[in-house]
């Protein structure tokens, strides 16, 4: 088993959200959440489904403006657009894989290189040197990266050929061209096997190592301790508890939250009139 | 579900695997489609009917005419590739993926033209009373050699074992279904072996020599002098393609011409070139040159389909908006503006025009997606037809001359070249729109250019990224819209450079020559379906696709009215039997057919 890195974050923060708050007209997703990523951190967001995980998600990377509060990249508050995002150095996978499935892998990582390149129509229809120049170097440093996820061998391939966790890798990959200082990981173990999620692992231990700074959300919660330098838990759109593996591994607070609170005494008498009212409702759903 | 597996077919397992569609032995069926094509060929030089009344002349013996050289044709073909099945020296490259299935569409295209042109003859002339010995031995000829083609045997699919609850209809519709394999597995072959690596000099000349076929056969095709002939043509030309295709000759062509891309496309471009050389008169340059603009025009609205994937539905607006540009500043007397520039100042002008126009309707309509952008270009393709007519002087500031349009635009003269006069090149008259032809092949040389080197660049990639998914391209940095609208306006303004010459082509620019869809191409829908016909992405497909949609209308006059009905009927079938277009990009292919042959490496970006 990897060891557990429990570093202090003695790096500096390089994210910082303040009192994000997201409402959808009268709904609040996210409510004064507090939220800060140091260098050369993992750091993991959990929350049981609807917690608003995915809302704060978007929050960081542009799609969303919270209503309130703000984030800080390196001390500038994100742009509103998911690509200046990107080209603020914050790079993102997603949940349900998004790889362009008819370009080759190769293809979709020197995508992922485009916001680091200028070459633009011109450059490209004249081909002067410069335009052979910055081309071979994308192309080198696309390969570099396709080696360190393990696919330089499977350059000309279409992304759609890929096996699901080499699609995964695929994705991480793309991401990486951009060259981001955080790279956010939405649920990066979706639908993995034991061994695909400890190459995963691997992975993003390999990514730190590199100086890049990684959030995760996930559901895998062995995945997730084992990972991460500190964990925050998201509930109800309000953040719950912060701290190592430990301390949210032992907090009651985070079990209630994920398996309920347990029965301190009887259900009370409302909770029986309810299900004795849906009992005697006329049963319409039984007849079919 | 529990499905009861009964036995299979009995008659299919007698039969055995290896059974051809008919019953006739298949070493007979071989010889019989031998011996068939023989005699096809034999009846091609003796007279088919006794009277000159029947286009073509088909009343001599000795030589073949008309319709008989398709026939002659489809023949041979089917001739060598029986041939090549019995194994004779010398003939086996001609089938590198199995002779079989190459048989059997060599010979359907040999039935099918000499059937058509005995019936054409009988009813033309009233009765079979009006064929002569010749005809009947072409007819029964070639359907002997079918008969025999299809009795050549292939391997039967499996027939899935069905359900016995099922009603009578359920059974029927299985069955139907699985005849249906059985007759496509019929067509089936093999892959291609890969072509070894052959020294350069004989590839190259291999190239030349496919160059030349494509010539051969487009002016041919463009010079077909009547409607019987220009069917013939289509239906000799079409089932021989994909008898070549069948034998795996074509495959192996496009290894070949994928190892030497440059020589391929400069080879394509001489014989282009080579074309008005051919002709005698400048009947079919004309013919020539208004292919040319319309495929250059559905190339670079391949940019914008294609590549980026914004269907942009009121293209032919940038081409009018070139032409008008282009119009107006070369002394025509209808114009207001009194000026006469140069050509390269006019082509400034006109691709400059079309450039503003494109960004002034991609800046606020690129922020839509999918549907609403297809409404909205359409609609802003008919805004600029309607201003063009109400520009006139009454309704509007007089600038184009409403419905009139700007008429006696001068020809071009460059650099002392006269573009309306004839010219003679040792021995070769060269005419006034062959002339055109040729300035017209330089432009097109511009558009392939810009589409190859852009395609295969940054900005190609990040078109392609945002035509597979917006919402990732985004994340990955790419600025959507910005992308989009240089996408766009490059599309415009290569319409508005091709606009430039046609203004000078036609003498004329009317409003009405830009309507969204109309018998005459270029129009938006016809330059929409050039780029899905051909094949979207590829620099092939829309030429191709140009070339037969303009042809098609153009030599079959007699369909009159129903043209567009018959092009909307062939449209639709197309989209269904071959979703990714006739030169399919390789991209596109895998895309609708996720079962066909995984290729799993993709060396070239498709073009």
């Amino acid at each position: 088993m990897t060891t557990d890195t429990i570093t202090t974050s003695t790096g500096q923060a390089i994210l910082d959200a303040r009192g994000v708050t997201m409402r959808f007209g009268g709904l609040t997703a996210v409510r004064n959440v507090d939220f800060t990523v140091n260098a050369g951190e993992i750091v993991g967001l959990i929350g049981p489904n609807g917690a608003g995980k995915t809302t704060f998600f978007n929050c960081l990377t542009g799609l969303y403006i919270p209503t309130e509060g703000e984030v800080r990249y390196k001390g500038n508050i994100l742009p509103p657009k998911s690509f200046k995002v990107t080209a603020a150095g914050i790079a993102r996978t997603f949940q349900n894989i998004r790889l362009f499935a008819n370009m080759t892998v190769l293809e979709n990582v020197l995508v992922g290189h485009h916001t680091r390149t200028k070459e633009g129509f011109w450059s490209a229809v004249l081909r002067l040197p410069s335009f052979h120049r910055a081309e071979g170097a994308s192309r080198e440093r696309a390969m570099e990266l396709l080696q360190f996820v393990g696919l330089d061998k499977k350059a000309d391939h279409l992304a759609r050929n890929l096996p699901y966790g080499e699609q995964r890798k695929l994705e991480i990959a793309r991401a990486l061209a951009s060259e981001p200082g955080l790279l956010l990981l939405d649920e990066p173990t979706a639908g993995m096997n034991p061994q695909e999620t400890r190459a995963t692992e691997e992975l993003v231990f390999a990514i730190r190592d590199k100086g890049i700074a990684v959030l995760v959300i996930e559901h895998d919660m062995r995945f997730i301790f084992n990972l991460c330098d500190r964990v925050s838990v998201l509930v109800q759109g309000e953040k719950l508890v912060e701290g190592d593996s430990a301390t949210v591994q032992g907090d009651e607070r985070v079990i209630a939250a994920y398996l309920g609170e347990p029965f301190a005494n009887e259900p009370g008498g409302e909770e029986v009139a309810e299900v004795e009212a849906a009992e005697a409702a006329p049963g319409k759903e039984n007849d079919r | 579900m529990t499905t009861q597996t009964t036995a299979t077919d009995t008659a299919t397992a007698t039969s055995g695997k290896h059974a051809g569609l008919i019953g006739i032995p298949p070493k007979a069926g071989l010889a019989l489609a031998l011996g068939g094509s023989v005699l096809t060929i034999i009846s091609t030089f003796m007279a088919w009917t006794w009277t000159s009344a029947f286009p073509g002349d088909l009343t001599v013996y000795g030589y073949p005419g008309g319709l008989q050289v398709l026939v002659l044709i489809g023949g041979i073909l089917s001739t060598l590739f029986c041939l090549a099945a019995y194994g004779v020296k010398g003939l086996g490259w001609l089938v590198p993926a199995g002779p079989d299935a190459a048989i059997k569409l060599a010979t359907i295209a040999t039935f099918a033209t000499a059937w058509y042109t005995v019936l054409a003859i009988s009813f033309d002339l009233g009765g079979v009373v009006n064929l002569e010995p010749g005809g009947y031995l072409a007819a029964i000829g070639s359907l002997a050699a079918l008969l025999g083609a299809f009795a050549l045997p292939f391997e039967r699919p499996e027939p899935d074992p069905y359900d016995p609850d099922d009603t009578g209809w359920e059974l029927f519709k299985h069955k139907a279904g699985y005849k249906w394999t059985t007759f496509k597995a019929a067509f089936a072959t093999g892959t291609p072996r890969r072509v070894g690596k052959l020294p350069s000099y004989v590839e190259i000349l291999i190239i030349v020599a496919i160059m030349a076929l494509g010539l051969t056969v487009f002016t041919y095709g463009i010079g077909t002098e009547y409607d019987e002939l220009f069917i013939g043509f289509l239906i000799t030309a079409g089932l021989g393609f994909a008898a070549l295709s069948k034998a795996g000759l074509i495959a192996q062509a496009s290894q070949i011409t994928a190892r030497h891309q440059n020589i391929t496309i400069c080879g394509a471009f001489t014989a282009a070139a080579l074309f008005p050389f051919t002709q005698t008169d400048d009947q079919y340059a004309t013919i020539g040159v208004y292919i040319l603009i319309f495929a250059t025009v559905a190339l670079g609205l391949n940019i914008v389909v294609g590549l980026a994937g914004l269907l942009d539905l009121g293209y032919v607006a940038f081409l009018g908006v070139g032409a008008y540009a282009a119009a107006l500043v070369s002394g025509s007397p209808s114009s207001p503006f009194d000026v006469h520039f140069p050509f390269w100042a006019a082509v400034l002008v006109g691709a400059g025009a079309s450039l503003v126009f494109g960004v002034l309707i991609g800046a606020p309509t690129l922020r839509l997606r999918g549907d609403y952008l297809a409404i909205v270009t359409l609609g802003f393709g008919e805004i600029f037809r309607i201003t063009a007519n109400n520009l006139d002087g009454t309704s509007g500031p007089d600038l184009t001359n409403g419905s009139n349009g700007i008429s006696s635009i001068p020809n071009l003269n460059i650099l002392g070249f006269d573009f309306g006069a004839v010219h003679t090149f040792g021995g070769f008259t060269i005419g006034r729109f062959a002339n055109y032809f040729f300035l017209m092949l330089i432009v097109t040389a511009v558009v392939v250019t810009v589409f190859r080197r852009s395609s295969d660049s940054r900005i190609g990639r990040a078109w392609v990224a945002i035509r597979e998914d917006e919402t990732a391209a985004l994340a990955m940095g790419i600025n959507g819209f910005r992308v989009k609208l240089i996408a766009f306006a490059v599309g415009a303004s290569l319409a508005g450079l091709a606009g430039t010459v046609q203004a000078h082509v036609t003498y004329t620019v009317t409003p009405e020559q830009y309507l969204f869809a109309g018998v005459i191409p270029p129009n938006s829908a016809f330059l929409l379906a050039a780029v899905v016909l051909g094949g979207m992405g590829t620099i092939s497909g829309p030429l191709v696709g140009a070339a037969l949609l303009f042809l098609i209308p153009n030599k079959l006059q007699f369909l009159g009215d129903y043209q567009l009905l018959a092009f909307g009927v062939a449209l639709i079938l197309l989209m269904r039997f071959r979703p990714e277009g006739l030169i399919p990009n390789r991209r596109r292919q895998l895309e609708f057919h996720e079962d066909a042959e995984p290729p799993t490496v993709l060396t070239k970006t498709g073009a």
